[in-house]
């Protein structure tokens, strides 16, 4: 499932020498981040008495969610299969231009002014938008998390000057930091990572420092401390994996958010001119859109679908880890 | 009872999904009586209460009759059943400090309940609520009225919720765990309120609790429950004579507060075993009395283990001057159980926070073994921290819900530099095994034991280091008698398998007796009493002490209390001016 991947990611950063943790399988990887049912013991249900569903199978319940994981790993699939499927650059004039959709089977997506084939660009363009979404939810995250969890668990002055820097880039417009990056430095898929992850690591942060204030209280983390742990094992193996079902539903919407700031980008003509994303894709279609309204709609589309799922995705993972939505049945 | 039962319960079954939480239950209370249901965690006991007052989920099936002067509650239609609860029926909850609602001034919040049953205007609401915070002794009404509910302490508050119970004067009132988040001292004075109040407004009290020793104080009759049955019920004279159920019978003989004071030392606490016959499916319960070990002496007088000189902690933040901790010195010897009591926020916790160094003392000293360990940080600390281990209250929070019990154990040795893994693994089954559970414990989850089992992996995740001091921290009070029973024997067997010292804190009188060869009570940062075991019972010096001891319920089976009977003699002893009561007489059926 692609959108477990930056969790188990972050997962493995944060408990590398975890030998219980290694050997698991992805899935039972999932069900064990679920961890236990929250209301349990709130409902005073004896030992004997029905298991609670799991994380997973809550998910998986959730028809809208699965439809989303599914187009996802569609989309995903289309992204690391577009060089066998598409060989060559999708940049390459094929074909007579402008071929409506239908008219060459050959090239059943139509081709664009220029002659170059749609379906490849949509192919490789959902190659840039994903790689772009996954590094920048990785950058926001990383830094997102690292600051988070120092601010709530030191608390003090590191919280105060942590918080004040949040602020900063939280007052910042996010998209206008991002023009102003772009115009100095070369418009790569790293640079424009990178940048969209330094503007959505606050929100992160915030999140992470909420959990970690209120789980720091808790008395496994008394007794981590009286057991003669160090900060950084208490911090990323004792407290991080408790506070990480909200940031796991965060991410979801991160990558959806990196992936719709990349296409703008690169709609206005500021992406990198040397790969095609979808965002690209539009903005060299929207001279004929009036004739070749196709040139937009289709990468338009495959915005929306891949944005959407995304969507789901994250609201099906935060009803399957939220206690209070959890069924009794 | 000849009168006609005001309440009558009959066949009632409380279903979760496929889950029943209350089966066939049968039970009737009588105008102006006090029927307890007492049970352990999870026997149903709050379910009925819920069913009672149709308060269960949604997702929940009723089953059986419910009839409440005559009137079937389970197929009542909704607006009649709220014109029912909070007026003929109310209810009051457990934990005072969630029950009301922060952003109302609690005169609101009684009003409220006046204005909708009684359609009070405001003005005649408020003198009304006056009246009635004046019946529950909140002091200074007047100013109180418009305070908000975070103001008040944990009595107080609940004080408010009964008078928004009864402030429609109900027939019936339901209290589940009334106490339960209170102090020993402020329970009485709770307890006693209620039953005021019952005899004031000849008003039936359904007592929901898990104290046994509270219901023969209080209760006319009682219903032992467990697993949505009920297994045994009669007066409570008849129960505490002469139980006939061998789970009531193990309930009575597993609660410490009742009659006899046992020791350590000198015996052991019966345990009910629970098995299931797999023929019939019933249950048996059978009383295990198990053969007290000999212990060695108290040692003689050698070095201390710990030694605090003028231990001052002060929470951050606290005005100066204002110490959790005010100035503490006492010490523990090799082998020694030291008991600590004293009510919440007598700086109890605080202080076994500053002994193990997860909280810094302002000032004074805390010597180990010998070597000061106050002044020490870091690494240097480490050596410290593996002879000196805790175990915390709630077993639902103190263990990672993230890490199996392996993890847990393997993290704690793997900190302590011991390398080998095989060792690792071989301590961390000898540990598991010694705590009584299985060795396939380990590769479970926490969420997947019960609160004593749990209880059990934080006792062995403390003691897997082979500490010489362990500071239990209100080690049962999370748990069920019968629990408590067990993990109070298991760790008598520690100790003397292992030698340790234990510094024992707890709230609960009738625990620390048992457990502790040396007992300290705690009030407002200071230790205002100490001495030994015996002595501090029976010859307490401190005015504190005694408050105590006194609040300790003892099953004098209602002499302390008006007696369902002498209700029919009148008011032994009027709590409010009758004044306050004539408002309404017109409308009493």
């Amino acid at each position: 499932m692609d959108t477990t991947k930056p969790a188990r990611i972050l997962h493995a950063a944060a408990a590398p020498r975890h030998s219980a943790t290694s050997t698991l399988a992805p899935r039972s990887w999932l069900r064990r981040l679920a961890g236990p049912p929250r209301h349990a013991a709130a409902h005073a249900v004896d030992a004997d008495g029905p298991a609670p569903a799991t994380t997973w199978r809550l998910f998986l319940r959730n028809r809208a969610a699965l439809c989303g994981a599914v187009a996802l790993a569609l989309i995903a699939l289309l992204a690391l299969a577009a060089p066998w499927l598409f060989p060559g650059d999708p940049l390459d004039m094929v074909a007579e231009p402008l071929l409506w959709p239908g008219q060459d089977p050959h090239y059943w997506l139509g081709t664009d002014s220029l002659g170059r084939d749609l379906a490849a660009g949509i192919a490789h363009g959902a190659r840039a938008s994903m790689l772009i979404g996954l590094a920048a939810a990785a950058v926001g995250l990383t830094l997102g998390t690292l600051a988070g969890a120092c601010a709530g668990y030191f608390g003090g002055r590191t919280d105060a000057a942590l918080g004040r820097l949040v602020e900063l880039f939280q007052a910042t417009p996010s998209f206008l930091f991002m023009i102003v990056v772009v115009t100095i430095a070369p418009p790569t898929i790293g640079v424009i990572s990178l940048t969209i992850g330094l503007t959505s690591w606050p929100t992160v942060a915030r999140l992470v420092r909420a959990e970690f204030r209120a789980l720091k209280e808790r008395d496994f983390v008394l007794a981590a401390r009286s057991l003669g742990y160090g900060n950084t094992r208490i911090i990323f193996a004792e407290i991080l994996p408790n506070a990480l079902p909200p940031v796991i539903v965060a991410t979801s919407v991160m990558v959806a958010t990196a992936i719709l700031m990349e296409s703008a980008l690169s709609f206005l003509g500021l992406g990198d001119p040397n790969r095609v994303s979808w965002g690209s894709l539009i903005g060299s279609g929207r001279d004929m859109l009036r004739s070749a309204w196709y040139l937009t709609a289709i990468p338009g589309g495959a915005i929306v679908v891949a944005v959407l799922s995304l969507n789901l995705v994250g609201d099906g993972l935060n009803e399957a880890f939220s206690p209070r939505l959890r069924g009794r049945a | 009872m000849n009168a006609p039962a005001l309440l009558d319960v009959r066949g009632l079954d409380v279903h979760f999904g496929r889950h029943q939480a209350v089966r066939g239950l049968d039970f009737s209370i009588a105008p102006g009586e006090t029927l307890a249901l007492v049970g352990e965690s999870g026997c149903g006991k709050s379910s009925t209460a819920l069913a009672l007052m149709r308060l269960l989920p949604a997702d929940a099936r009723l089953g059986g009759q419910i009839l409440f002067e005559g009137r079937d509650l389970t197929t009542l239609p909704a607006p009649q059943l709220r014109a029912l609860r909070g007026n003929a029926v109310s209810m009051i909850f457990q934990e005072p400090m969630t029950s009301l609602n922060p952003v109302l001034t609690i005169g609101d919040q009684v009003a409220e309940v006046l204005r909708r049953h009684q359609g009070l205007t405001s003005g005649a609401a408020r003198r009304r609520v006056l009246e009635l915070l004046e019946l529950v002794r909140i002091p200074e009404p007047q100013r109180r009225i418009d305070d908000y509910p975070h103001t008040l302490s944990g009595g107080q508050r609940q004080r408010v919720m009964i008078a928004m119970a009864v402030a429609c004067r109900p027939r019936l009132l339901i209290a589940d765990e009334p106490t339960t988040a209170l102090d020993v001292t402020i329970q009485e004075q709770i307890l006693e309120l209620l039953d005021g109040l019952r005899r004031e407004f000849s008003m039936a009290l359904l007592l929901i609790t898990h104290d046994l020793a509270m219901v023969g104080q209080w209760a006319d009759r009682v219903a032992v429950m467990h697993g949505g049955e009920i297994v045994e019920q009669g007066s409570s004279r008849q129960l505490f004579n002469g139980a006939r159920h061998p789970y009531t019978r193990g309930l009575l003989g597993a609660s410490l507060g009742l009659g006899a004071a046992p020791h350590y030392r000198a015996e052991r606490l019966p345990e009910i075993a629970s098995s299931i016959d797999p023929q019939t499916g019933a249950r048996g319960f059978t009383l295990v009395q198990g053969r007290p070990t000999p212990f060695p002496p108290p040692p003689a007088a050698a070095a201390p283990l710990l030694r605090l000189e003028e231990l001052h902690v002060r929470h951050p933040g606290a005005k100066p001057g204002t110490h959790a901790v005010d100035g503490v010195s006492f010490e523990i010897a090799r082998g020694e159980t030291v008991g600590l009591v004293g009510e919440s926020g007598c700086g109890k916790s605080t202080l076994a926070k500053a002994i193990l160094r997860l909280v810094e003392p302002e000032a004074g000293r805390i010597v180990f073994d010998g070597a000061e360990v106050s002044a020490l940080s870091g690494r240097r600390l480490r050596p410290f921290r593996r002879q000196a281990q805790m175990v915390f209250q709630d077993p639902y929070a103190s263990l990672n819900p993230r890490h199996s019990v392996a993890a847990i154990l393997d993290a704690a040795l793997r900190a302590h530099g011991v390398d080998v893994r095989q060792e690792r693994e071989r301590r961390a089954r000898r540990i598991v095994d010694q705590v009584g559970l299985p060795t396939t414990a380990l590769a479970r989850y926490p969420h997947e034991f019960s609160g004593g089992q749990r209880q059990r992996i934080g006792i062995a995740r403390a003691l897997v280091l082979e500490p010489a001091l362990l500071v239990c921290d209100e080690p049962v009070s999370a748990l069920d008698v019968s629990i408590q029973a067990q993990v109070l024997n298991l760790l008598v067997d520690l100790k003397r398998e292992l030698g340790l010292s234990y510094l024992f804190i707890s709230h609960d009188l009738s625990v620390v007796r048992y457990i502790a060869d040396r007992v300290l009570v705690m009030h407002g940062g200071r230790i205002v009493e100490s001495g030994d075991h015996r002595s501090v019972w029976e010859r307490p010096q401190h005015p504190y002490t005694r408050s105590l001891i006194a609040a300790v319920p003892a099953p004098d089976f209602g002499a302390r209390r008006g007696g369902y009977a002498s209700r029919a003699g009148g008011l032994s002893r009027p709590i409010c001016d009758t004044q306050s009561l004539t408002v309404h007489e017109s409308q009493a059926p």
